[in-house]
């Protein structure tokens, strides 16, 4: 076989990747290229789905004429509410992320650069995995309840605490790793000049992991923005987000295909707008910073 | 210029202790107040009356209903059988396309870029547009099949196959995941060992199975790890495919739970259902734990 034969005869330039021992040029780039349509693919035809009429959509037809009615009957329609479930999403998902960073970042410095013991440490930062890791759908009975009893069952409070409960782990995990690429001589030094702690933190560290923020800031704002069981089972008709509001469509007797792929493309717009700003810190998010 | 004032000097004092304060008491009271309160409401039976709730005391009730519960078993049973199906094809057709495309001459700043939109897009969304592409009378599927003189398949109405239609939407969903860790990962391997085996006259098979594989572990493990753990929390999409049905057929252990809570009004037993899940979770991350343990070189 020719294999190894074209394995040695590879030269060994530079601009070799360690992959092109396995991956050939070409094969790569058509397998890549298949995924790229496999992923856009669906999205794709949905997005075509949404310029149709209802009856092209069951015809087939090809060419069809092209309408921007779903998206005008998804957005003002007299029996839609769909503007008003995309406020709320923006509110409840705004709000929990700007409070998930404030909390999360100071967590995440105060394990990083304070000595606090064993116990205190690793509980706070074992517990936040092992929460992160069940089911959110385990705890909504409890929270059910105990919104109830505070009066804060089916308000927008009751779905920010919760959204700002289910990012921390992951904020705290990424601030984390971000704070521990630091060199503490910067901080130690502006403590020497007499910074006090407070003053030390905010102009001296703060501005340093800016990029963790922004990252830490976009996933908590994209997750909160497609969180759907707690905004399904915390919320009625009035405070629905844009995820319940489009389940409500996919549950309708008369099922509105052509609205409802409307509705869907309309939902996918902050991740695409925030999809350019690179893989690395969503992979990280992730999988709590534990990836580089 | 600076503040004297006694309260930035206490803030300053006691930064240590404050700092760390609001997550601790945000995760005190939605999380493990909310646990302990499981316990409780798992020996309960829970009503909602005009006055307010009525809590009475049946630890038995609720173990009688689980026990006669005959949608827990199928459950259980589609959950291990979708964690293990999906996980597995994402991983392998994952670690392929990784390898495979970084040998690419062109394109993958591209597919990068395109293969976080699935992770971002909203999972609800992902559900809606399945449904539509799985549609017996219009969607792709079925559309090819009829161009093609093939007869139109049940994909989300048959219970032999639903379950399998909604392994293929997460296989789609979560396959560029495992890929960008693994992209990663392969395009950090030390070039200069890579050589070294070739040079020495490895062949490809030798040199991916001998030389690649034991460098991207660590990698791997981290993307079977986050997966399993991801795949066992499926809720959004499978609510909006097929809602567990039809029948039991795509019963997931997290629909049921919501079911038993939101359909049935069964706090107590929802509770007990919950705590056994927590359970079985944590054992798994103790498993998991000691299996990234044995995987570190």
């Amino acid at each position: 076989m020719n294999t190894s034969a074209t394995a040695l005869s590879l030269p060994r330039s530079a601009t070799t990747t360690p992959a092109t021992a396995v991956g050939g040029g070409w094969i790569g780039t058509t397998l890549l290229a298949l995924a790229v349509a496999a992923v856009l693919g669906p999205f794709a035809w949905i997005l075509t789905a949404s310029f149709k009429y209802q009856i092209a959509i069951y015809s087939g037809e090809w060419p069809f004429t092209p309408t921007l009615s779903n998206y005008a009957e998804v957005l003002f329609g007299r029996r839609s509410d769909f503007v008003g479930n995309v406020v709320n999403s923006l509110i409840v998902a705004s709000a929990s992320t700007a409070l998930v960073l404030v909390v999360g970042t100071l967590a995440a410095y105060s394990l990083q650069r304070f000595r606090w013991p064993v116990w205190v440490s690793a509980g706070f930062l074992g517990w936040t995995l092992v929460f992160h890791m069940i089911p959110v759908m385990t705890l909504i009975g409890p929270w059910y309840v105990a919104f109830r009893e505070l009066g804060l069952y089916d308000t927008r409070i009751a779905l920010i605490l919760t959204h700002v409960t289910i990012n921390l782990p992951m904020t705290v995990w990424l601030m984390r790793a971000f704070f521990r690429e630091l060199p503490p001589e910067i901080e130690e030094a502006a403590l020497v000049d007499g910074c006090r702690p407070l003053e030390a933190f905010r102009r001296v560290t703060l501005p340093l992991v800016i990029p963790g923020l922004i990252a830490s800031g976009i996933l908590a704002f994209i997750f909160s923005w497609n969180e759907f069981p707690v905004a399904l089972s915390l919320t009625s008709r009035d405070l629905a987000t844009v995820p319940v509001a489009i389940a409500r469509f996919a549950q309708q007797y008369e099922i509105q295909h052509s609205q409802m792929a409307a509705a869907s493309i309309v939902s996918t717009i902050p991740a695409v707008i925030l999809m350019a700003l690179g893989q690395r810190f969503i992979v990280r998010g992730l999988t709590l910073g534990a990836v580089k | 210029m600076r503040e004297n004032s006694s309260l930035t000097l206490v803030l300053n004092r006691t930064f240590r202790h404050w700092s760390l304060l609001p997550a601790v008491a945000l995760f005190v009271a939605l999380t493990i107040y909310p646990v302990a309160n499981l316990f409780r409401m798992s020996v309960s039976t829970i009503e909602f009356a005009q006055a307010g709730e009525a809590w009475t005391f049946t630890p038995l009730r609720n173990l009688a209903l689980l026990r006669a519960d005959e949608v827990v078993p199928a459950a259980v049973r589609n959950t291990l059988i979708f964690v293990v199906a999906a996980v597995a094809i994402e991983m392998v057709l994952g670690l392929a396309l990784a390898i495979i495309v970084a040998g690419a001459a062109r394109g993958k700043g591209l597919i990068r870029t395109v293969m976080i939109l699935p992770i971002l897009v909203p999972p609800v969304a992902i559900g809606s547009i399945w449904k539509l592409l799985y549609n017996y009378d219009f969607g792709i599927f079925n559309q090819t099949l009829a161009a093609l003189h093939l007869p139109p398949v049940n994909w989300l109405g048959s219970t032999s196959l639903a379950l399998w239609s909604v392994v293929i939407v997460d296989v789609w969903h979560w396959v560029p995941f495992v890929f960008l860790i693994l992209f990663a990962a392969v395009e950090a391997l030390p070039v200069d060992v890579l050589e070294a085996a070739r040079v020495d006259g490895a062949t490809r098979w030798q040199l991916l199975r001998r030389v690649m594989l034991p460098l991207l572990r660590p990698a791997i493990v981290v993307a079977l790890l986050f997966r399993t753990i991801l795949a066992f929390k499926v809720f959004d999409e499978v609510f909006l495919l097929t809602s567990g049905g039809p029948g039991t057929s795509t019963e997931l252990v997290t629909l049921h739970l919501y079911k038993v809570f939101f359909d049935q009004n069964q706090l107590g037993y929802g509770s007990l259902l919950s705590l056994a899940l927590i359970a079985a979770i944590v054992a798994f991350l103790l498993v998991g734990r000691q299996a990234v343990r044995l995987a570190r070189p």
